[in-house]
Formats: C-alpha cells, structure tokens, sequence
C-alpha cells in the first residue's frame, strides 16, 4: 500500500512540475544553467567511460565473432548494441549518478536552508522555479550526450578494430552502415528521453521531500540515484517489448 | 489588518499552537515573545499557508487565507514580506539576484528600473553598493539585513521577522531593531515580530503577546523573569 501511495505522489509530483504552466522563455536561463550542469558537465566522463565501452565490447566480439563470420559483422554487431542498448544506458547511469544526486542535494539543502519556503512566501512557485528547468534541461541534453556517447563508443570500437584486429575502418564502416535500422536510432533516442524524466523527477522528488538536516539530504541523494537507476532499468526493459520486442 | 482565530496545530497530539487568536492592526507591529522551540516560528508559517493547520482563520485584510485558491493565496504571499531566521537567502545568487527575483517573478518592471530600486532598498537597510557579492561574503547580520531588503521588493502591507535579532552582536542587533522600527514609522509597514529576545521585543513592540504551551496571551508590560 506504501508503495503505491508512494508511486501516486511521485506521479503527482512529476505532473505539477512538469506539465502546468508550461513556460520555457521565462525560464530560458535557468534550463540552460542545468543543460550547461547535466549536459556539457557530463561530456568528459562521458568520452571516457564511453571509449572504453566501445573498446571492451569490439574486443569482446572480435573473440566471438572473428574467424566464424565477416569481418565487417563486427562494425555491425557492435553498432547495433551501442545504438539499441549499450549507449543509452550507459548515459542515463552515468548522467544519474551525477544528475540525480546533484539535483537531490541541491533541492534538499535548499529545503533544510528554508529558501524553498523563501520561494513560496515570495509567491513563487517552487515546482516551477526549481523543478521545470531540471527537468526540461535534462530532456533536452541526455537524447544529444547518448548520441555522443553512442559516437564515441562505436568510433573507439572502430579505432581498435583498425590498429590491431586487421579490421580496416571502411570494412567496419561498411558493416555499421549496411546494419543501420533507423528502428534501433530512434529506440534508443525514446530510451534516453524517457531516462530523462527518471533522473530528474527521482531528484527533485527526493529533494523535495527532505525533512531535517544535512544527513537527511545525504538520504535524499541515495535514494534519487537508486530510484533513478531501478527506474532506468524499468523503462530500458518497457521500450525493448514495444519496440523490438 | 490581519485577524488570526483560533489557529490550532498539533503535532503527534502535542499542541504547539491552540487556540490562537490575535490582531495585527494597520501599521502596528505585534510581537509574539516566547521561548525557543514554543513554535513561534510554526505561528508565522502557518499564518501564510507555508505549512498546514489543523483548525483556525487568519484574514488578511478580509479574507481567510486557509480558505483561498492557491492562485488567491499566491495574491496575499505578495502582500507580505517574510524574513526569516536563517535569512534563507538563495546561495547560488547575488545580492542584487536575491532581491530582484521576486520583483523579476510578478512585475514587468526594466532591468534598468529594478536596478534603482534595489539600489534603494540596500540603502533603506544600510548596505549600499553590496549588489554584487553572494551571501556566502556576507555576515549574519549582513544577511539579514538583504533578507529584509528582499522583502521590501514587492513593496508588500506587512512584513513578517522571525527572529530579527537572533544571534547577532549588539550592535547589529540595535542596527536591525531601530531599521524594524523605521520600517514601520516612515513606510508604515504593519507586521508581526517573533522573537524571545525582551529587549527587542520592547524596542519594537505597539502590542506584545505571549506564546507558551500553545497558548497566547496579551502582556500589558514586559517583566523580567516572566519566562519563569
């Protein structure tokens, strides 16, 4: 029963920050001080956690692959995984654990400091002030950082294949285009946009919801990431059965 | 004018506040005294609908806030101007942000003319030319003292202190108290003081009331020990 009222007042949450007064001008500066936070913030780490993944699985696959089938299947092959599955989730974990607990601490700190009460008293609404341009901005950046990533990942796959498993570029290449289904692009895209809502509703709420001190915004922190990252997980699961399932 | 009756709040069957009623009259300045943790505080957030009651009326000028449209109340919040104890001001902004926000927020005023009246309000609170520095520059006091600046923003009816002088050395508190009084004389701002500090609560009070287990009382005059 917990859990369910738990669920409703998460979606209640999600509805009154997100879908009343719909103001993106009036916020314009505050959504692009979180794209330049979730977005452009995440960029390094996202190059460095995504070229290893793109030399771990061509590694990976060339021990599968090569020798039982051509060459160019592991451009393919490994394409095919980053753009359906390995880019999307990849980013929204990573841009969870940086996003979700920022904006937890920073929204829980301002909760125990008393400035979201500041805000209502100054008649501000606070869903719309603090929670809109989390939540926009991340829409905006995590569909463009996965499409980086998913870059990074198949280029750095590529680059090895190139140097040291006698794959040339242009026959990885060739396998990457002649494997292409837009059907994997935009499910993956449809992953990363809903993650969005996941990493930065799980902030915000468990911001929102901080009662106490500075322990209980470490709390606050830990849940958003975990529930942020169940969520991620959940949402992967749902748009793999409706679209490649 | 504000008319609070019989607020009541209770929290796990402990009444921190039963039965309150009391006036604000126009630009009078009531002061509710009472010990730390009597809920004060609770009084003055309730008053503006920032957290719930159990039972109760406050009227502002009429109408009763706890009955309102969140939109209506959201009309009266700009009526009032609150500071509270920590200053909650936003730490991610300046200054000249933390007080323009709510002007930025409700009027269509040009940066240009914000900028004056900023400028004016820091002179009104004795901090000139502080437009630029982040609260983390700044003292308790100074803080303070750009919480009630901030409030000044939307030229509200009534401000509310809550615990104007906590804290704070003895000069800065007498800067803040005379700057309460001012506030009332010459800009004719009603509004309730809470505090547990008898001095400034004297200093300021037209009227003094006495929070304890819940209840309030009307003080006709200020004894020491009365805490007791």
């Amino acid at each position: 029963m917990n859990l369910f009222s738990n669920i409703a007042e998460y979606a209640e949450f999600f509805v009154h920050s997100f879908f009343f007064h719909w103001n993106v001008r009036k916020h314009k500066d505050r959504i692009l001080e979180q794209i330049d936070s979730v977005g452009i913030g995440s960029l390094p780490i996202i190059v460095i956690i995504s070229s290893f993944l793109g030399l771990v699985t061509t590694v990976q696959l060339s021990y599968q692959l090569l020798g039982l089938l051509p060459r160019y299947f592991l451009g393919a092959t490994v394409g095919r995984m980053v753009l359906i599955e390995l880019g999307p989730i990849l980013t929204g974990l990573i841009v969870s654990g940086r996003g979700a607990s920022a904006m937890a601490a920073e929204i829980g700190t301002m909760r125990v400091t008393e400035q979201i009460d500041a805000l209502e008293s100054m008649a501000i609404n606070p869903y719309h002030f603090l929670n809109f341009p989390r939540i926009f901005g991340t829409m905006i950046s995590l569909p463009i950082l996965t499409v980086f990533s998913e870059f990074v990942a198949i280029y750095a796959g590529g680059l090895y294949a190139h140097a040291f498993l006698n794959v040339p570029l242009s026959v990885y290449n060739y396998g990457l285009v002649r494997n292409f289904f837009s059907r994997d692009l935009f499910g993956g895209l449809l992953k990363a946009f809903l993650f969005s809502f996941a990493i930065s509703v799980s902030g915000c709420y468990f911001g929102f919801k901080v009662k106490g001190g500075a322990r209980e915004v470490g709390v606050a922190t830990t849940y958003a990431v975990v529930t942020s990252c169940v969520l991620i997980l959940i949402l992967d699961f749902i748009v793999a059965l409706l679209v490649f399932g | 004018m504000i008319e609070i009756k019989s607020l009541t709040k209770q929290f796990d069957g402990h009444y921190v506040l039963d039965n309150v009623s009391f006036e604000v009259e126009e630009a009078k300045l009531v002061v509710v005294l009472g010990p730390s943790g009597t809920g004060k505080t609770i009084l003055l957030k309730s008053m503006l609908r920032l957290i719930p009651v159990d039972q109760g009326e406050v009227y502002f000028d009429g109408k009763n806030i706890l009955t309102l449209s969140i939109e209506e109340v959201y009309q009266i919040r700009k009526n009032v101007g609150f500071i509270f104890q920590s200053s909650a001001l936003f730490d991610s902004m300046t200054v000249y942000d933390n007080i323009a926000l709510p002007i930025i927020e409700h009027t269509t005023i040009p940066n240009r003319e914000i900028k004056e009246q900023i400028k004016n309000f820091l002179e009104i609170v004795g901090l000139p030319g502080r437009e630029k520095l982040y609260p983390r520059a700044l003292s308790g006091g100074m803080k303070r003292l750009v919480s009630i600046a901030r409030a000044l923003a939307l030229g509200p009816k009534y401000l509310f202190y809550d615990e104007p002088t906590t804290g704070l050395d003895p000069v800065m508190r007498d800067r803040i108290v005379n700057l309460i009084v001012n506030l009332k004389k010459d800009y004719q701002k009603s509004g309730i003081v809470v505090t547990h500090d008898l001095e400034t609560a004297k200093a300021v009070g037209d009227e003094i009331y006495m929070l304890k287990d819940g209840r309030i009382k009307k003080l006709a005059r200020i004894e020491k020990g009365m805490y007791g």
